[in-house]
């Protein structure tokens, strides 16, 4: 059962609710794929298993091959050729790697070659796998990090961290998902970004369930729209600054506190039965 | 020398582009001719690499010169490899930009700002 939990934007709280239904868990696999900047394993504190590099390919320029055709130039996708007189000027924050400007070359002029792009740590905490991906400084795309973080996702439980928002690493992140628990905020802006986010999953086909975080008294634009739109509200989280605080201090919830304790087991129940009754749909 | 401005319209009335990846059109004024043209920007759709693509048209353009308000690193990066001279564009019509360039009134463009910001 893969649980993808997610949030069309930062700071909705998927982190706490990740790492608190791993923890509470205690098996299967924890996925931390925000790896613009993961930050579960600071809650979970796994030990290290083993790390591994994660590489993309580039395209770089035989000039002395190269007869200034630009089939690359006119071929690329992204646009991540110019060609000058006497110069083959490759952009590697703009390629993404597909290595169609390599193959089609009639002069052989170009070739791939790897570089680094990020790693992956893989660690546990007792029972319960700890997997990170993070991605360097100044790359333009995540996506091979979390495909080959992902490659490790069984039939046991997992929860996987998405990356916020709805773009590519997100759409990367829940293609193995069999169950969406999308996070929203009480404000307009959390609204807006759960219709986006909720969109994607009917898009993709995925199953979806939300919990409102931070709620208080008053109107929730996110609750609004789950009833408006027939996504089920699995659990309301009320706003609480001592949630707020043991988390600023990477403390797990389930750890500090029974009631949190018995709200993520809770939880966890409910989202592995919503999410067996949709597969059985 | 031929001069190429990003343009809103098809015409030497309109005001020009403040992009320059995706400016709708540029105008190709051949100062010896005393001829403008104006083309379709191909890039202006693109979610990323327009500046690029912009600028590598504008080579195959043969311009000597380009006039515009901002620019993106990638592109200049190509524009100054093929020694192409960036002016800074005045608030001004296209024809108004093209006699300040005859008039050699314009600066030259120095700051760029970093390109392929739409990444997906």
């Amino acid at each position: 059962m893969k649980i993808a939990v997610l949030s069309g934007k930062g700071g909705t709280g998927k982190t706490l609710v990740s790492v608190n239904l791993a923890a509470v868990a205690d098996k299967g696999g924890y996925f931390d794929c925000d790896v613009e900047e993961p930050n579960g394993h600071l809650f979970l504190k796994p030990s290290l298993i083993g790390e591994e590099e994660v590489t993309s390919l580039k395209p770089v320029v035989d000039m002395d091959r190269c007869d200034g055709c630009k089939v690359c130039v006119t071929a690329c996708v992204y646009k991540a050729l110019a060609y000058i007189p006497g110069e083959l000027m490759i952009f590697d924050e703009i390629c993404h790697a597909c290595g169609l400007c390599t193959y089609l070359c009639p002069q052989q002029a170009l070739k791939e070659t790897k570089r680094v792009i990020g790693t992956i740590r893989r660690g546990e905490r007792g029972s319960l796998s700890v997997h990170t991906g993070k991605m360097r400084i100044g790359e333009s795309t995540g996506v091979p990090i979390i495909k080959k973080l992902l490659k490790k996702l069984d039939d046991d439980l997992s929860i996987i961290d998405s990356p916020p928002g709805s773009g590519c690493l997100v759409l990367e992140t829940i293609e193995h998902a069999d169950y969406c628990l999308l996070v929203a905020e009480p404000t307009m802006f959390g609204a807006q970004n759960l219709a986006l986010v909720h969109e994607l999953t009917r898009v993709m086909n995925k199953p979806a369930g939300v919990l409102l975080n931070k709620v208080e008294d008053g109107l929730n634009p996110s609750e609004l729209y789950a009833k408006e739109h027939d996504l089920k509200i699995l659990a309301s989280l009320p706003y609480d600054s001592y949630a707020a605080l043991e988390s600023s201090n990477a403390e797990l919830l389930v750890e500090r506190s029974e009631k949190y304790r018995t709200f993520f087991l809770e939880l966890l129940k409910e989202v592995v039965d919503e999410a067996t009754l949709a597969a059985q749909r | 020398m031929i001069i190429a401005i990003p343009a809103e319209e098809k015409s030497l009335d309109s005001v020009i582009s403040v992009n320059f990846g995706r400016s709708p059109y540029f105008c190709i004024y051949d100062t010896e001719k005393q001829q403008s043209t104006f083309i379709d920007n191909e890039a202006a759709g693109r979610p990323g690499g327009a500046g690029v693509e912009a600028a590598q048209n504008l080579v195959n353009q043969k311009i000597d010169t380009l006039v515009a308000f901002r620019l993106g690193d990638h592109a200049a990066k190509v524009l100054s490899g093929a020694k192409i001279k960036v002016l800074k564009a005045v608030n001004l019509s296209i024809a108004d930009n093209i006699a300040k360039v005859l008039s050699h009134s314009l600066e030259e463009l120095n700051e760029v700002h970093p390109g392929g910001i739409n990444k997906g």
